[in-house]
């Protein structure tokens, strides 16, 4: 269950030079840009944000703009985030229901 | 005590922004939410941090509005007291409630401008919840505010103006475009014809995304059904039915949406008395011609009292404003009142045209398997939906969402609702307009446990 972990999603088509932001998803890690959110950074690196509550299906956001509230990840502290609309911070560690978290 | 209350916007668009400018233009201090980073709204967002890109690029054809607009309320920063990434979760009497930097903040009011604007209206099908299905607006909002594209071979699919903008946009960005399917006839377009009349501007810029498209070697077609997403851990494909043919589209994306839905919780919170609105399937809050609703000292702008369009949205802001200023018994200008209430009849004409020349699929429900999720939050299914009305002989939207658990999710119904409501009126032969209205409740977004545990 980790090949899509090389698969990334989004396209970058600027800020590519942007200064990096290193965060881990599930102790692996990747770098964001500078002025990410969340949501991009991780759909940047690879494919899906989190598995869905009743059916583990993956799932990743769908709005963008904080209504559909599909985006919450998890943060190795507990602490629960909307991906779309939190920026990226350096040292981010999220985890997810696929290494037997949550 | 309540007259130095200052009066209270909702939202930081182009309504929110040209409300604010129009009250401290007549001496008032307002204070301005908004759950974004910076003020612009939904059309005029911008990205995080500078990223090279020009006004032009990022907006278009538009690009002297967003200027202007952002400009002016940066200069009214001095005379606002303005809090951003602030969500206003409840209204309860004349008191709001607001989350932001994880305190709880409560607010009284005794005049309100509510401009929430809009978002994304949504028809689940087969496939909807896979990772690289995102709505238009998200489409595009990726590329505006973070530079990004939704992947690197994206279909455009459903109805509504944002369609082919957005598809346009990503061309423009060196985006690949797989295709543009629009759930609407060709003939349908024809009715933009009739659009010139209000606004010959707007609809030969609307026509030329299609022409530009078209020239970049974008496939259009017209009339399309999508059957499914093909794809189990992410977008792979899309089928979809053209005539009787079905028909498969390689791609990695998919944007898709039906034009957009207003955000009406907090209204509905303030205790507005809403009216059924055939044109957009939905209630919407009764207002006069200026904004005002039956909630005394509460007023509506912009995309939230209705969709109306950016422009409509400045012209609906500084007439709700005026209506304040005038109900607090200063007298205004009856001349610029007149003027723009004329100017937002003719927007709403304009909005009447491309309802029709961009329409909702109303036969989505015959085609819809039982398999597919309505409700993405709960995951609850069609067939389940269906199960619970027949069950319980159900005619009223609050109870199905109760039974069914369809639009009881963090999202509260945004996504799945036009659904619901489709499936519910389909099943019982009902009008849309006599099956209720799914009521809001506070929170109206999901906050962090750190509040809902009492914390601040
Ligand atoms: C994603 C998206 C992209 C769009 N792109 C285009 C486009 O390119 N061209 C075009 O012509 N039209 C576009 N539209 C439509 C256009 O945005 C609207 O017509 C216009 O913005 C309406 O202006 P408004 O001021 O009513 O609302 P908006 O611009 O939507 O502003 C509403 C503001 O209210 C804030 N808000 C809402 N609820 C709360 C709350 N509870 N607490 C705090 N703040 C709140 C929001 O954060 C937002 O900033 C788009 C719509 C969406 C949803
Ligand atoms: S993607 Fe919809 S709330 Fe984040």
């Amino acid at each position: 269950m980790s090949a899509h972990h090389s698969r990334s999603q989004f396209q970058r088509h600027f800020r590519r030079d942007e200064a990096h932001v290193p965060f881990s998803i599930d102790g692996i890690a990747y770098s964001g840009r500078r002025g990410d959110t969340v949501l991009v950074a991780i759909m940047s690196a690879t494919d899906r944000l989190r598995l869905s509550e009743f059916t583990a299906e993956p799932r990743a956001g769908f709005c963008l703009i904080g209504a559909c509230q599909d985006c919450f990840v998890t943060l190795a502290c507990g602490r629960r985030v909307r991906a779309c609309t939190t920026p990226l911070e350096a040292q981010m560690a999220f985890v997810t229901r696929e290494r037997g978290n949550e | 005590m309540n007259d130095t209350l200052p009066p209270v916007i909702v939202g930081a668009g182009p309504a929110g922004i040209c409300a604010a400018k129009t009250l401290v233009a007549a001496g008032l201090r307002p204070i301005v939410i908004d759950e974004g980073f910076r003020a612009g709204g939904q059309i005029y967002r911008r990205p995080f941090v500078d990223d090279g890109r020009s006004a032009t690029d990022l907006y278009g054809s538009e690009a002297a509005k967003a200027t202007r607009l952002h400009r002016e309320f940066d200069g009214l920063l001095p005379s606002i007291d303005y809090m951003p990434q602030a969500l206003v979760w409840n209204i309860a009497g004349n008191e709001l409630h607001l989350m932001a930097d994880g305190k709880h903040h409560q607010i009284g009011f005794q005049n309100l401008i509510l401009s929430t604007g809009a978002t994304d209206r949504i028809l689940p099908f087969p496939g909807w919840t896979l990772p690289g299905v995102y709505t238009l607006g998200a489409a595009q909002t990726a590329l505006k505010v973070q530079g990004c594209t939704i992947g690197r071979n994206v279909v455009f699919l459903g109805s509504g103006p944002l369609l082919y903008l957005v598809a346009w946009q990503y061309v423009k960005a060196g985006g690949n475009v797989a295709a543009v399917l629009d759930t609407a006839p060709f003939s349908a377009k024809l009715n933009l014809l009739s659009a010139f009349r209000f606004d010959p501007r707007l609809v030969l810029i609307g026509m030329s995304y299609a022409a530009r498209l078209v020239s970049r070697g974008v496939k259009i077609r017209y009339n399309v059904r999508p059957t499914r997403v093909d794809g189990s851990q992410y977008v792979e494909g899309l089928s979809f039915k053209s005539g009787t043919k079905v028909h498969s589209i390689a791609c990695d994306a998919i944007a898709y949406g039906f034009a957009l839905r207003p955000e009406t919780q907090l209204a509905d919170l303030s205790g507005c008395t809403f009216r059924f609105d055939d044109r957009d399937r939905t209630w919407l809050p009764v207002t006069d011609e200026a904004g005002r609703t039956s909630s005394q000292g509460v007023y509506l702008a912009g995309d939230g009292s209705g969709i109306a369009g950016a422009d409509a949205a400045e012209i609906s802001g500084e007439l709700a404003a005026l209506a304040l200023i005038q109900d607090s018994g200063t007298t205004v200008d009856p001349g610029r009142m007149s003027a723009l209430v004329k100017a937002r009849r003719r927007k709403a004409g304009l909005r009447d045209i491309l309802e029709k020349a961009f329409p909702f699929p109303d036969n989505w429900f015959d085609q819809i398997p039982g398999y597919t999720k309505l409700c993405r939050c709960e995951e609850v299914t069609v067939s389940t939906v269906i199960d619970t009305i027949n069950g319980g002989e159900l005619r009223e939207l609050n109870r199905l969402k109760a039974l069914s658990r369809s639009g009881m999710g963090r999202c509260q119904g945004r996504m799945c609702s036009a659904a619901m409501a489709e499936v519910l009126s389909a099943t019982q032969h009902l009008k849309l307009a006599d099956i209720g209205r799914l009521r809001a409740q506070a929170p109206v977004k999901p906050l962090p446990l750190l509040l809902q545990e009492g914390g601040s």
